[in-house]
This record gives structure tokens, sequence and C-alpha cells, in this order.
């Protein structure tokens, strides 16, 4: 087997699970029931600054 | 002292290396391009030396930053200003190949024919107004979201000079017929060597500022700032993988050959759509819409879902471009795919901008500002509609060459990111010079109206332009041969030219107002003009009904 069919195969079966597999831990970490306080928080962090800075 | 004798030190050997490179020059490009390098040394030589003064040394030309107290705004000023200035330059660029398209006697052989215009267009929006726009929100944005001040203030104004002056190369080299041939990335192996350190020392400055942040969360804006900078770096250095024929030549070959240098190209230049136009823009998107409108978006844990699904997908996408071609079929059916499933999250995302007025619809009426992000929000959800469309391979087989791909791109270019660009300068100028408001909102309006009316004009003429063609192109006769030569449908299409040359017209109108409005904000006016919007109020019919006696 060349080495293109060797990362060919890699890259249609374990990298193809590893890559979706990551985006789901990626997305789903926001949706643990204790992350909910940190998004609201996250969202409204950009009013702090209603002056500018100046 | 030391340190203005270094600076001079450096100016001067850079301006040696000039002469050398001009003296040694294999080319006439290569050797213009050297006298550039050349004057922009000598000026800042002479500027050093003869602005010396021990006591506001550190405040020099490049005013450097107040201190901690204050944020480092003066990037984004100039920022602001080179926006406005590239995008006049980089629409009346566009304008003018509009124009040579229906009246070829405009093509001014060899410095101004479409060949050599139509990538300094292109460039000239994408990369001058679009990258100026991206660097002066990103240290702006990234300042405010982290509550500290820009990290490596110095190599900040590097960046932003050190782009300047790719992009004057990169201009420069196309009018003088230097290019490597690469859609979006013509410029040549020297000017992306410069692009290169300015990027890397952008990243470190970002990256830097995030580091310093006084804030405990990294706000998504700058997560999609980041994105775009680190992977617009890995692109730009793959694909333009090249060896010179001279070190003193403007000449190059790429490292790869046939479909593989197609698919690098591709694989390059659909990601700067995703990552330069589209996760770069949404920065601003995610950061001004909720300001302008005083609310915050409407799901964060969506714009979450955004980020990492435009993350994961957008790079695969790239092969769609080169359907019907030697690319071997399952690379073009992944392209595809890929392409597809794109089309979800990115209207996520646009829902997630749109919902973020929920309750407070009625300032697309008065505000003008937020009406610009709201129609730049449809035109990111219509172009992302429209693309994973063509990127199915029935669909592309009559859009592909055509001017359907044309149509599209300003759909998107216009519609989405420089709507957005506008709303934001709109947003930052006042901020930014300390003024009440822009000298007159009613222009806003106007802007908003001569650039929504062109992009009609533009995307309606190249829809039927690039369905006509691609219909012409495929009709057989009865004996088999094909029924149209090229020169028909060129003439068939002429009219639908003049309709995108026109449209070309009202959006450049529309930019003209703006410059107008900022100059004009800058030097301090403000317009006399009635607000945009009032609810009617008669104080004599204000009054309660009193009882009238009987007779």
């Amino acid at each position: 087997m060349s080495f293109y069919d060797a990362l060919r195969h890699f890259a249609d079966s374990y990298g193809l699970v590893m890559i979706f597999a990551l985006y789901l831990l990626l997305c789903g970490w926001h949706f643990l029931p204790r992350a909910s306080k940190h998004a609201e928080e996250a969202k409204h962090s950009i009013f702090k600054d209603q002056d500018d800075g100046e | 002292m030391e340190g203005v004798l270094g600076r001079v030190g450096l100016w001067f050997v850079v301006l040696i290396l000039a002469l050398g490179a001009y003296l040694g020059a294999q080319d006439a490009g290569f050797a213009v391009h050297a006298v550039i390098v050349g004057i922009v040394a000598t000026g800042l030589l002479l500027f050093t030396v003869m602005r010396y003064n021990p006591l506001t040394a550190a405040q020099s030309i490049f005013k450097m930053p107040p201190g901690p107290s204050r944020y480092d705004d003066d990037v984004i000023r100039w920022g602001v200003i080179a926006t406005v200035f590239w995008g006049m330059a980089g629409f009346l660029a566009g304008l003018i190949i509009a124009l040579q398209m229906v009246l070829p006697e405009l093509n001014i052989e060899p410095w101004l024919n479409f060949g050599r215009l139509r990538p300094l267009h292109t460039s000239a929006v994408i990369f001058a107004f679009g990258g100026n726009a991206l660097i002066a929100t990103s240290f702006y944005v990234v300042q405010r979201t982290c509550r500290t001040t820009l990290a490596f203030p110095g190599l900040a104004r590097f960046v932003f000079w050190g782009y300047q002056l790719f992009i004057v190369l990169a201009a420069t080299g196309y009018l003088l017929g230097i290019t490597q041939s690469k859609e979006y990335a013509e410029p040549e192996w020297y000017v992306d060597l410069w692009l290169t350190i300015v990027w890397v020392a952008y990243f470190i400055v970002f990256l830097g500022t995030i580091v310093r942040r006084h804030e405990p969360h990294i706000y998504v804006a700058n997560w999609f700032y980041l994105a775009f900078i680190l992977t617009v770096a890995m692109l730009h250095i793959v694909n333009n993988l090249a060896v010179p024929i001279s070190l003193t030549g403007s000449r190059s070959y790429s490292v790869f050959a046939g479909v593989q240098d197609a698919l690098t190209q591709w694989w390059y230049g659909h990601n700067a759509v995703g990552f330069f136009l589209t996760a770069g823009f949404l920065a601003m998107m995610y950061y001004f819409v909720p300001k302008q409108a005083e609310r915050p978006v409407y799901s964060y844990r969506l714009s979450i879902i955004h980020f990492w699904s435009l993350i994961f997908l957008y790079i695969w996408a790239g092969p769609h471009h080169l359907h019907y071609t030697a690319l071997p079929d399952w690379a073009q059916t992944l392209g595809m795919v890929f392409s597809i499933v794109l089309w979800m999250p990115s209207w996520g995302g646009m829902i997630n901008g749109l919902m973020t007025l929920n309750g407070a619809w009625d300032k697309v009426r008065t505000d003008p500002i937020i009406r610009m992000m709201v129609m730049a929000l449809a035109f990111y959800g219509m172009s992302t509609f429209e693309g994973p469309m063509m990127s199915i391979k029935a669909v592309n087989s009559l859009s592909h060459y055509t001017d359907w791909t044309i149509g599209h791109v300003h759909s998107g270019a216009l519609g989405w990111n420089g709507m957005i660009t506008f709303a934001c300068m709109y947003f930052l100028v006042p901020r930014l010079w300390n003024r009440e408001r822009m000298y007159s909102m009613r222009m806003i309006n106007w802007h908003f109206w001569l650039a929504t009316l062109g992009i009609v004009f533009y995307a309606a003429s190249m829809w039927v332009a690039g369905i006509t063609q691609g219909l012409m192109w495929r009709e057989y006769g009865a004996d088999g041969y094909l029924v149209n030569s090229f020169v028909d449908t060129v003439e068939a299409l002429k009219p639908m030219y003049a309709a995108r040359a026109f449209g070309g017209l009202l959006y450049l109108s529309g930019a003209i107002v703006m410059t107008y409005n900022v100059w004009m904000t800058i030097a301090g006016k403000l317009r006399d003009e009635e607000p945009m919007a009032q609810a009617a109020h008669d104080p004599a019919k204000d009054r309660p009904i009193t009882a009238v006696p009987a007779e």
C-alpha cells in the first residue's frame, strides 16, 4: 500500500471519527448545565464599557 | 539618542538593499518596486533625522499610546481612514473595468487593460478595503472586550504601515504586469514574503493583547478574529510556496504543478472567502450589531456552534471551484457535500445576528446604521444559500465560468462585506474622533439606498447574463454542432454589462456620500437636519375633553 493510500484510508476512517468527536466535544462543552451562567455573562460582557474607555 | 541612531541605521540599510535590488534587477517591474521601497526608506530616514527631539522622541510621527488608562486608538483611526480611501479606489477600479466590458476602447494598453485592472480591483476591495477594516475593527474590538490596551504598540504601528506598503507593491505590480497568476494571490514571491512578516506581527499583537486581558472570558468576536488571522497565515504561506527564478527578479515558479497546484489554489481561494471575508466580518457582526442595537447577541451558544461549524467545514469546500476538471471525482463530490452542509451553520449565524434585534425591530426604521447591518445580514443569508446551491454539480454545469458566479460573489461582497463595513465605519468614526454623532444621519440613509439599489442592479443583471451565457454555451443544433459561438454570447450580454456598470456607479456614489460624511465628521461639523424619525405630536390636541354646558 502506498503512502497516499495509507493516508487516505486513515483520513476516511479514524481521522474522520476523531475530527467529528472533536467537533462534538468543542460544541457540547458549552451545553453542560454549568455553562449556561457563563454564556449569559459572556454575552453581556461587551456592555461593561459603555463609556468606550473615555 | 541611540534609538534614533539605530533607526537611521536601519532605514539606511533598507535604502542600500533597495538600491542593490534596483541595480541588479532582472526586469523592469522588480526595478520599480525597488525604487518604491527606496523612496519609503528615504522618507523614513529624513523624517527620523529631522523630527529628532529628545523630549518628544517617544511621541513621534508614530504616536505612541497615551498610557494604560486610555485605549490605544491611533492605529484604528488610521485604519478607518485607509478603509474609506482604499474603498473608493477599489470601487472606482471596479466601475472602470465594468465599463471596459461595455466600451472596449477604455482598455488603455498596456497598463490599464482589463487583465491588469481586474486584479487591482479585487485586491483593492478585498485586501485593501476589507483588510484595513479588519485590522482597524479587530484592534478596536480586542481592546474593548479584553479591557486592556494593545500589546506591543510599536509592532501594531508596523502592522498598519507594513500592510499599506504591501498594498502599494501589489497594486503597482499588477499595473506593471507582475503576477503569479493565482486568483486573489497575484503578488509575486518577495511581496508575499513581506506580507508574511506583517501578518505574523499582526498575529503577535492580537494574541498578545488577548493574553494580557482583564476580562476572564474571551468574547466570541475575538475567536472569529483569531481564526481569521491564523487561517489566513496558513493559507497564504502554503499557496504561495514558490521558487524565485532570480533573487533580483520578480518571476517565480510554484512548487506545485498541474492539478495539485489548482487544488492548492482553490483551497486557498475558497478559504480566503471563508476566513477573510466571512470569519473576520462575522467577528465585526458579533461585536458591532449588539453594540449598535444595545442588546446582547440572541444566543451565545448558537454563536459557538456557528464558530466551530465554520472552522470544521469551510476548509473542505474549495474543490467546488474545480467541478468537471481534472480533479478526481471524489474530491469534487467532497467539496460539493461540505459546501451544502455549510448552508446550515451560515444561516444559524444569520439568524443569530438578526434575532439580536428581537424586541428592537423599530430600530430598523429609526436607525440607518442598524438598517445597514440588517441588510448586510440579509445578504450574508442570501449568498450563503446561493453558494451551496451553485456548488451542486448539476447547477454548476450551468453556472460555471459564467457571469452568475460574478453576481454571486458581488451579492456577498457588496451586500455582506460592504454593508457591514460601512455600518462599522459609521459606528466607529464618532467614537474615535469624539463626536456626538456622524455629521449627517440622513446621508447614511442615502448611502444605504444607493448601495442597496446598486447591488440589485448588479446581482439581477449578472443572474440574467450568467443564465443566458450558460444556456447559449450548451445549446446544440439538430446537426450535433454548437449553435452559438463565443462572440454571440458576448453580443447577447452587452445590455446586461451596461446594467451592471450602472449598479456599480450607484454603489460608488453611495461610497462618495460616506466619504463626505466621514470627512465632515472628522472636521468636527454637525449637519443641521431633521431627525430620522419622530412620532407625531400636536400639543394643541394634547388636552382632556372638557364638558360643554348645555344650551
